[in-house]
């Protein structure tokens, strides 16, 4: 496929390699923010193949990884009732809430159904008036502009059967929570090469420039992520402190204008739980008061739900990349995709199920 | 979830009040909403993630760090980087990484 193989080329990943090893002269720690480019790193061993002075740590960019347990209990407690509808992506039907999951509960017989596109929630909502249809939001920027899309329709057409449930988070004030804890060990960032496509990279800059540390924008795809290291490791060896960008057929300065303007229509900044990590401020998105009508958390109320968290899960070390999954005494013994414990296990994007995956206890950790 | 992948427009319509295309993605087909791409037309490749497309490639971009990379190989194959000619005197600085956009780096503050 085009622009995809050309990513994948073996030899192409050889010559960026050898370029890696000339340049590196001593340890350096990177991180890469996004759940997919830490699937392709353990999927093609690329942190087997990079110098071994070079550590990758995994960042928080998971964002069903990173939906509060609330969230899931109160996306249970909603897809319960018996009129009500709930539409999700399918990566969060196994995420463990405190008690059960949505899977459990639509084998149980509870009406819960999954979607690839939040157009598909539209279509339920229009299709069966007399349901209420609930619209599970979760994504970082990348998801924002389709899911703002979805509530602005509702709203044009009077959809009045349809909220979104919004667990919306932000990357820029979670790498700044990261560079501001004192356990930071991470040197140089890999930003999120979609979530950029949206955003640009112009927030960036301020932190690049705060806290002296490189970030470079990386797509998805083995050479992408090879070529991001590179340019960290030079400007790493070479004492910059820059904001560059790899992604350059999909991510320019400015992102997309439209997708941008469409999320301030519809959304505005708030602060966000993170699961595991905990409250950080200005991290989320929320639905704006003139589509209350439209956010599920309105329409059905908040209750204060007690939220417990598996005592054995590091997801919290696993998710800021303090530990490594392959570090958790639980990690494929008593936590697997089947069981899972946390979130990070059952996430297509989970660090943990890319280590489950692609790496058991033996490898190189 | 931050999972997109490139397709190619095949064709576009209009439906209430939003632009659609069909687009390919290797051997399938996908309607995809193209609100966000309005310069995105038919034999142009896009991005797309949860049935919105985010980005038209920039082939232009893309086909010229391709380019720096073939380089890169062709000289690694040929022996031609100074680093064959210069034996454990310690690492050169090999130079800024060729597939930096120069033109976007931050100024220096």
């Amino acid at each position: 496929m085009k622009y995809l193989d050309e990513y994948r080329d073996a030899r192409l990943a050889r010559v960026l390699v050898a370029d890696l090893a000339k340049r590196v002269t001593r340890p350096w720690v990177l991180m890469e923010i996004c759940g997919g480019q830490t699937h392709t790193l353990m999927r093609y061993g690329i942190d087997e193949l990079i110098p071994s002075q070079i550590e990758l740590v995994h960042g928080p960019g998971c964002p069903v990884c990173v939906t509060a347990i609330e969230t899931i209990d109160r996306a249970i407690q909603i897809a319960s009732l018996p009129d009500v509808t709930l539409v999700s992506y399918g990566d969060m039907l196994r995420v463990p809430g405190s008690h059960s999951d949505l899977f459990h509960l639509k084998a149980g017989g509870g009406d819960v159904r999954v979607a690839y596109s939040p157009m598909e929630a539209l279509k339920v909502a229009r299709a069966n008036p007399h349901r209420r249809v609930v619209f599970l939001g979760v994504g970082f920027e990348t998801t924002a502009p389709a899911n703002a899309m979805v509530v602005w329709q509702a709203a044009r057409e009077g959809l009045g059967n349809f909220s979104m449930l919004t667990s919306h988070f932000l990357v820029p004030p979670a790498i700044r929570m990261l560079l501001e804890s004192p356990a930071n060990r991470v040197q140089g960032f890999i930003a999120p090469g979609h979530v950029c496509t949206v955003m640009g990279y112009g927030q960036y800059d301020e932190l690049s420039r705060k806290y002296r540390v490189p970030i470079v924008v990386g797509g998805f795809e083995p050479v992408d992520l090879l070529e991001a290291i590179s340019m960290l490791v030079a400007q790493l060896e070479q004492g910059r402190a820059e904001v560059e960008n790899q992604y350059v057929r999909s991510v320019c300065y400015e992102g997309n204008r439209p997708a941008q303007e469409i999320m301030g229509k519809v959304f505005e900044i708030c602060d966000r739980k993170w699961r595991g990590i905990g409250v950080i401020p200005q991290s989320g998105l929320r639905l704006r008061e003139k589509f209350a009508a439209h956010d599920a958390e309105r329409v059905f109320g908040v209750t204060d739900t007690t939220a417990e968290e598996p005592a054995e899960c590091i997801s919290a070390l696993v998710l800021q990349g303090l530990k490594k999954p392959v570090e958790c005494p639980a990690f494929a013994v008593r936590c697997t995709p089947e069981t899972p414990l946390g979130a990070p296990m059952v996430s297509g994007e989970g660090a943990c199920a890319a280590y489950y995956q692609y790496r058991r206890p033996g490898g190189k950790d | 979830m931050c999972l997109a992948v490139p397709g190619k427009i095949l064709e576009t319509k209009e439906e209430k009040g939003s632009r659609f295309g069909r687009v390919q993605f290797g051997g399938i087909t996908r309607q995809v909403q193209l609100d966000f791409v309005p310069e995105a037309g038919v034999g142009d490749y896009v991005i797309v993630h949860v049935g919105f497309a985010l980005s038209k490639v920039n082939a232009e971009e893309a086909e010229r760090t391709y380019q720096l990379l073939e380089e890169m190989g062709m000289l690694e194959e040929e022996g031609l980087d100074s680093e064959n000619q210069d034996s454990g005197s310690g690492i050169q600085d090999s130079g800024p990484h060729p597939a930096s956009d120069s033109s976007k780096l931050t100024p220096d503050s």
